[in-house]
C-alpha cells in the first residue's frame, strides 16, 4: 500500500514590539537575568495587565497577509496551569475568539499552487524561562533543583495553526520558508528558529493514498530549523507507516526529535489529562478592531512572496525564484532587470553572490551595469566590485573603466608562452582532451593578473592549439 | 501643643474627615498630631477590637490619615490580605489607589484586618484572628472589610478603603453603622488590589457620613492606565448638601426588601427610613427584581470562585509570600498551598476549579453568566422608572462571633441583598437607618452606572433627616 | 448535587492542594451542600441569553508600546522565598 502523510503545523512567532505583552517592560534578548520584569511579569499579587496596541495591530497584520478573516471581536481567555515558567498560573491568550481566522497561503510547487489553511492566527503571551541543575546528567530527569529567568515571560507571541493540508515534509519547509517570509516582510519579527523567535510543532499521521480519512496523529516538538522540521517529519511518517503496516495501531502521542540522532523520543505522559479551565480574563476587556484600522493595515501589506514568486517564475524557473525570494533578494532582482539587465543572469549573479542581506542596500541601477559588463571586465574586478556594492554610494563607472584586454597582439605571446611551457597538457587536449582549454585560459588569466577577457583568451586558445 | 491639648480638640470618635482637615487647614493641629491622636485611639481601643493587622508610627504626609484594607498594596509596608500565604509580603510598589491617597496627602495610618482573601462576611476567616464590633465585642463586625469599618466606628481611623466583591464594603458598614461606598465597577483602579475576584472587585471609600465618603471617593476615582477596566467618570464628584430629595424617584424592590431571613426590627428601620424619603419629596414606588434575588447568590457563588482559583494560583512558593518546602517542585506547590490557605480559600478554590473544569463549565460557570445577563437586564428595567433602588443591606444586624462559622451556607446569605446588584456593576451605598436591638440597621442605595452623585445626595438628605449618631453607644 | 470524594481529590490535583483526609471527608460534604445550591442556575431557560463576563461594555482598552523602568534587582527579589544568583530557585520540575 502507499501511503500519504498528513501534516498540519503550529507556529508561534515572538513579535518584535519594544515592550511587553502586558507591561511595559522592554521585550527582547539583552538584559541580565530577570532585569526585564516587573510586577506584572513576576505576577505579584495585584498586578494588572494591559495590552499592546502594536502587538494587537501586528497580529492583525500577519493574519491579513495570511488571507485571513478578522473577527468583530477578539477575547482574551486565561489557560490554567501550574508550572514555574506560569508565574500567574494561567497564560494569557485568545482562546474561543481569536484575533484572525479562516485563512490560506499558497504555496507555489512545480505542480501549482498548493493551498495551505490557517486555520487560526491568535495572540497570547510567552512563557518564562526554566533551567535545570544539577544531577549526573543536568537533564530533566537528573536535575536537584531548578531556576527561572521571568526575562522571557509576556513577549507577544502569535501562534499560526495551519490545517492538516501538507502532504511531504518538503512541502512543509517551503511552506515555512515562504511563511518566514512573510513575518520578516511585515516587519513584526526576526522569525529566527535557533534563536527561539520562530518555534515549529507539527501534527503528524499518514493515510492510504487516495483516501481522505484522518488517523491519529502525533505531535512533534523540539526541532530547532526547518531541516530538522522535515527530517522530523520524515521520521515520523515512516515510524507511522512501519506501525501500520505490522498491523499496530498509532497511537496518540507527543514527540521530542532529535536530530543528531534522528530518533524520536515520547514523552511522559502526564499524571492527569490536561484540563486548562478556560475562561474569559476577567482583567481585560474584548478587542473590536475598527474597520478602518483592519483597512489601514490591509493597505499598509506589501506584495505577497508566493505572489511574487508566481511572477518571476514567468521569466525564471520555480527554483531560481524560490531562491530569490525566500532570500529577500527578489525584489533587487526585478529592479535590476528594469534597469535594462538580462533576467537569468542577474538571477544567477544575485543569487549565487550577494548576501541576503545585501537586498536592501544595493543600488539596482549600478548593478545592472555591472551584470551588462560581466564579460568585458576582468574577474577579479567584477569580484571586488560586487563585494563593494551594498556600501553607499556605491558607483560601477570606476570598475567598468577596467576594461579586460582584449586586444590580440597583447595576448598572442602570453598565449605562446603558456603553449609553449605545457607540451603535456597540449598533447592531451589535442587527445580529445577538450576539457582542458579552461586549463589554458585559466593559466592566461593568472598570468595577466586576471585582466585578460577570459572569452578573446579561450577563443585564441582554440585556434592555436586547433592548428 | 501637648498631646492633651490635641486630644481636646480632637476627638476621633466624632471627628468627621471633612473637619479633621478643616482643623489642619487652619493650623489648629498639625497633620503630625491628628495622627498620633489616632494612633493613641488605636492604642486603647485595638487590643479589644483588632481592627488593625499594622500600624504606621511615622506618618507619610500632612492630611488626614487613612486605613486600608490589608488587600491593598503599600510600597514597602507588609501586605497580607489576611492571609498566612502572603506572611512578610512587603510590595515593592503601590496600588493605583494608595498611590493616590498619598498624592492628596493623605498619610497611611496602618492596613485593617479582612477576611482571608477578602473571602468571608464576618473577619473571621482572618488568619489573623477576627475583629469585634466596636458596638458589641461579642459580635462580628461584618466582612470582608470588617477591619476598615470597626475602625471608623471606633475613632481609630478618620476614614478608610475596603473593597467589595459581593458585599464586603456595604455589609460591614451596616452593621458598624457607617456608611461606605462599593463603587461603580471600573470607576477605581484595581491596580494593586490583591485580586478575589477580578469581574467584581471594587475599592471604595467607608466613612463616618456621606460628605466625607464622596469626598475619599473623588480622591481615588477615575481612569487607570494601569488598569484596563477602569473608566474617567462622566461627571466630577459633587459633595453633597441639603435635604431636599424632591423629583427623586425611589424604587423599592419587593424580593430585596421581602425576602426570608429579614429581621423585622431591620424591616422596620428601613421602612421608616423610605417614609422618611418620602416626606422629603421624594417619589416611592414598588417594582420587581425577581431573579435577580431568586439566583443572585448561585450566580455569585460560582462566578466569584471560578475567577477565585485562576486569581489565587499565583500563590505557589516560587516568588513571594509562603514556601513549604518538598522534594519536587509539585510537591512544594501543593504543602504551600496547603498549609498557606485557611479553610475558605479552599473551599472557593476548589468550587471554583469544579465550575471551570472539563464537562461542568456549561452547566456552571457558562450559565452563571447568563443568569448575570438576566440580573443586569433586571435592574435595567427597573432604572427606567426609578433613580434610586432601596432595601436593606443586611438582612440581619450584627450576629454572634461563632454563630454561622461553621456553616458555610449561612453565612453566604449574609451578601444575599448586596450580591445582585454587584453582579450588574452597579454602585451602591450603605447608610445607617437606625438600631435594632441596639445595633445598627444599614439601608442600601443601589444606582445606575456612575449614578454616584445621586446616591451621594440621596444618602446625605436620609442622613440629615434620621439623625443617626455613628458612635458605638458604649463609647459614648 | 453531590459531589464524589473521588472528584473532590481530583480537583484537590487540578487547583494543587494538598488536602489531609478530614479536609477531603469535610470538602466532600459542603462543597456537596454548595453545589446543590448554586446547582439552582440550571433552572433557568437561558438559551437565547448571551453571557455577560464583564460588567462595562468597555472595548479596545490597550497602550502604546512605550517602555517603562523594570523593577530592578533588589526588588524582584525583596520577597523571593529562594534565590541562587540572579535567578528563582525552586525545587525540581519532574
Amino acid at each position: 500500500m502507499t501511503w500519504q502523510p498528513v501534516v498540519g503545523l503550529e507556529i508561534h512567532v515572538q513579535l518584535k514590539t519594544r515592550t511587553k505583552m502586558f507591561c511595559r517592560c522592554a521585550n527582547g534578548f539583552g538584559g541580565g537575568e530577570n532585569t526585564q520584569t516587573c510586577p506584572v511579569c513576576l505576577a505579584l499579587p495585584g498586578a494588572l495587565p494591559v495590552p499592546n496596541r502594536i502587538a494587537l495591530e501586528w497580529t492583525l497584520k500577519l493574519g491579513l497577509a495570511l488571507g485571513c478573516e478578522i473577527p468583530k471581536r477578539a477575547v482574551f481567555a486565561r489557560k490554567n496551569y501550574f508550572y514555574p515558567d506560569s508565574p500567574k498560573g494561567y497564560q494569557i491568550s485568545q482562546y474561543d475568539l481569536p484575533s484572525c481566522v479562516n485563512g490560506r497561503m499558497l504555496v507555489p510547487s512545480s505542480a501549482g499552487d498548493h493551498e495551505v489553511g490557517i486555520v487560526r492566527a491568535h495572540l497570547e503571551e510567552d512563557a518564562a524561562k526554566t533551567v535545570h541543575v544539577g544531577g549526573r546528567t543536568g537533564r530533566i530527569g537528573g536535575a536537584e533543583h531548578s531556576l527561572v529567568d521571568f526575562n522571557r515571560v509576556g513577549t507577544p507571541l502569535v501562534e499560526i495553526v495551519t490545517g492538516p493540508d501538507i502532504h511531504s515534509s518538503e512541502d512543509a519547509r517551503r511552506f515555512l520558508q515562504l511563511l518566514r517570509q512573510t513575518i520578516v516582510e511585515l516587519g513584526i519579527s526576526d522569525a529566527e528558529m535557533e534563536k527561539g523567535t520562530l518555534r515549529v510543532d507539527a501534527n503528524v499521521s499518514v493515510r492510504p493514498a487516495g483516501s481522505a480519512e484522518l488517523r491519529t496523529r502525533c505531535e512533534l516538538k523540539n526541532m530547532n530549523s526547518f531541516r530538522f522540521v522535515a527530517q522530523g517529519i520524515d521520521a515520523e511518517v515512516a515510524r507511522q507507516i512501519a506501525v501500520y503496516e505490522a498491523g499496530g495501531e498509532v497511537v496518540q502521542e507527543t514527540y521530542d526529535f532529535d536530530a543528531s540522532s534522528g530518533a524520536l523520543t515520547a514523552r511522559r505522559s502526564k499524571e492527569e489529562a490536561d484540563d486548562y479551565r478556560y475562561f474569559p480574563e476577567p482583567d481585560l476587556v474584548p478587542v473590536e478592531p475598527p474597520a478602518e484600522l483592519v483597512e489601514r493595515l490591509r493597505g499598509e501589506l506589501p506584495e505577497l512572496p508566493s505572489v511574487r514568486i508566481r511572477r518571476l517564475e514567468r521569466e525564471l524557473d520555480l527554483d531560481r525564484a524560490l531562491v530569490l525570494v525566500t532570500g529577500g533578494l527578489d525584489r533587487l532582482y526585478e529592479a535590476t532587470v528594469a534597469a535594462g539587465a538580462e533576467p537569468l543572469p542577474v538571477a544567477n549573479l544575485i543569487a549565487n553572490r550577494l548576501a541576503t542581506s545585501a537586498g536592501d542596500a544595493v543600488d539596482a541601477s549600478q548593478l545592472a551595469l555591472l551584470v551588462g559588463a560581466r564579460d568585458r571586465i576582468p574577474r577579479a574586478v567584477l569580484d571586488d566590485a560586487l563585494s563593494h556594492i551594498d556600501e553607499p554610494g556605491f558607483e560601477a563607472a570606476p570598475y567598468l573603466a577596467q576594461e579586460a584586454v582584449s586586444d590580440t597582439g597583447e595576448l598572442e605571446p602570453v598565449i605562446a608562452r603558456i603553449i609553449d611551457a605545457n607540451p603535456g597538457q597540449v598533447a592531451a587536449y589535442r587527445g580529445g582532451k577538450e576539457g582542458l582549454l579552461g586549463f589554458f585560459v585559466g593559466q592566461v588569466l593568472k598570468e595577466t593578473g586576471g585582466k585578460a577577457n577570459a572569452r578573446v583568451v579561450s577563443e585564441l586558445v582554440r585556434e592555436r592549439l586547433g592548428a | 501643643m501637648g498631646v492633651s491639648s490635641v486630644s481636646s480638640v480632637v476627638d476621633t470618635l466624632r471627628l468627621t474627615a471633612e473637619e479633621a482637615a478643616g482643623l489642619v487647614e487652619r493650623k489648629e493641629v498639625t497633620g503630625a498630631e491628628l495622627h498620633r491622636a489616632y494612633l493613641d485611639a488605636a492604642a486603647e481601643r485595638d487590643p479589644e477590637l483588632h481592627c488593625y493587622l499594622r500600624l504606621v508610627d511615622e506618618p507619610n504626609g500632612d492630611g488626614v490619615p487613612v486605613a486600608l484594607k490589608d488587600v491593598i498594596s503599600t510600597h514597602g509596608i507588609e501586605t497580607t490580605a489576611g492571609s498566612k500565604i502572603l506572611a512578610g509580603y512587603v510590595p515593592q510598589f503601590d496600588s493605583t489607589v494608595a498611590a493616590r491617597c498619598k498624592a492628596a496627602g493623605l498619610p497611611i495610618i496602618g492596613k485593617t484586618n479582612t477576611d482571608e482573601f477578602a473571602m468571608g462576611s464576618s473577619t473571621e476567616n482572618s488568619a489573623y484572628g477576627p475583629t469585634r464590633n466596636p458596638w458589641d465585642p461579642e459580635r462580628v463586625p461584618g466582612g470582608s472589610g470588617g477591619g476598615s469599618a470597626a475602625a471608623v466606628s471606633a475613632g481609630l481611623a478618620p476614614w478608610a478603603l475596603g473593597s467589595d466583591t459581593g458585599g464586603s464594603i456595604k455589609q460591614p458598614s451596616a452593621l458598624c453603622g457607617n456608611v461606605g461606598l462599593r463603587p461603580t465597577y471600573g470607576t477605581v483602579s484595581r491596580y494593586g488590589i490583591v485580586a478575589f475576584a477580578s469581574s467584581l472587585d471594587q475599592v471604595g471609600p467607608v466613612a463616618k457620613n456621606v460628605r466625607d465618603c464622596a469626598l475619599l471617593y473623588s480622591l481615588i476615582a477615575g481612569r487607570d492606565e494601569r488598569d484596563s477596566t477602569t473608566v474617567e467618570l462622566p461627571e466630577p464628584v459633587r459633595l453633597p448638601e441639603g435635604e431636599d430629595l424632591s423629583g427623586l424617584r425611589i424604587g423599592v424592590p419587593k424580593e430585596l426588601n421581602e425576602a426570608e431571613g429579614i429581621e423585622p426590627g431591620v424591616t422596620t428601620a428601613v421602612q421608616n427610613a423610605i417614609e422618611l424619603a418620602r416626606s422629603l419629596g421624594a417619589e416611592v414606588g414598588e417594582c420587581e427584581l425577581p431573579r435577580s434575588v431568586e439566583y443572585g447568590l448561585a450566580c455569585y457563588y460560582l462566578i466569584a470562585p471560578a475567577e477565585a482559583s485562576s486569581n489565587l494560583a499565583r500563590y505557589d512558593g516560587v516568588r513571594y509570600g509562603l514556601r513549604v518546602d518538598g522534594e519536587s517542585y509539585r510537591e512544594m506547590v501543593e504543602r504551600t498551598r496547603d498549609v498557606g490557605f485557611g479553610d475558605e480559600p479552599k473551599r472557593r478554590i476548589m468550587l471554583g476549579t469544579y465550575a471551570l473544569s472539563a464537562g461542568y463549565f456549561d452547566a456552571f460557570y457558562g450559565q452563571a453568566q447568563k443568569v448575570r445577563t438576566v440580573i443586569a437586564r433586571e435592574h435595567a428595567a427597573a432604572f427606567e422608572r426609578f433613580d434610586v433602588l432601596v432595601s436593606p443591606t443586611s438582612p440581619t444586624v450584627a450576629f454572634k462571633l461563632g454563630e454561622k462559622a461553621a456553616n458555610p451556607l449561612a453565612m453566604y446569605l449574609s451578601d444575599l441583598l448586596t450580591i445582585p446588584s454587584c453582579m450588574a456593576g452597579l454602585p451602591g451605598l450603605n447608610v445607617p437607618c437606625g438600631l435594632s436591638e441596639g445595633l445598627p440597621v444599614g439601608l442600601q442605595l443601589i444606582g445606575p452606572q456612575f449614578s454616584e452623585n445621586t446616591l451621594f445626595r440621596t444618602g446625605h438628605a436620609l442622613e440629615q433627616a434620621i439623625g443617626f449618631d455613628p458612635v458605638p453607644e458604649r463609647l459614648r | 448535587m453531590a459531589i464524589t470524594r473521588e472528584e473532590v481529590l481530583h480537583v484537590a490535583k487540578l487547583a494543587r492542594l494538598e488536602l489531609s483526609g478530614d479536609e477531603v471527608e469535610r470538602l466532600t460534604l459542603e462543597l456537596g451542600a454548595i453545589l446543590e445550591a448554586v446547582g439552582k442556575v440550571a433552572e433557568l431557560d437561558l438559551d437565547d441569553v448571551p453571557p455577560t463576563s464583564h460588567p462595562l461594555e468597555l472595548v479596545n482598552a490597550w497602550r502604546e508600546d512605550e517602555p517603562y523602568d523594570s523593577l530592578g534587582l533588589d526588588a524582584v527579589f525583596a520577597n523571593a522565598p529562594q534565590r541562587e544568583d540572579d535567578l528563582f530557585r525552586v525545587p525540581p520540575t519532574t
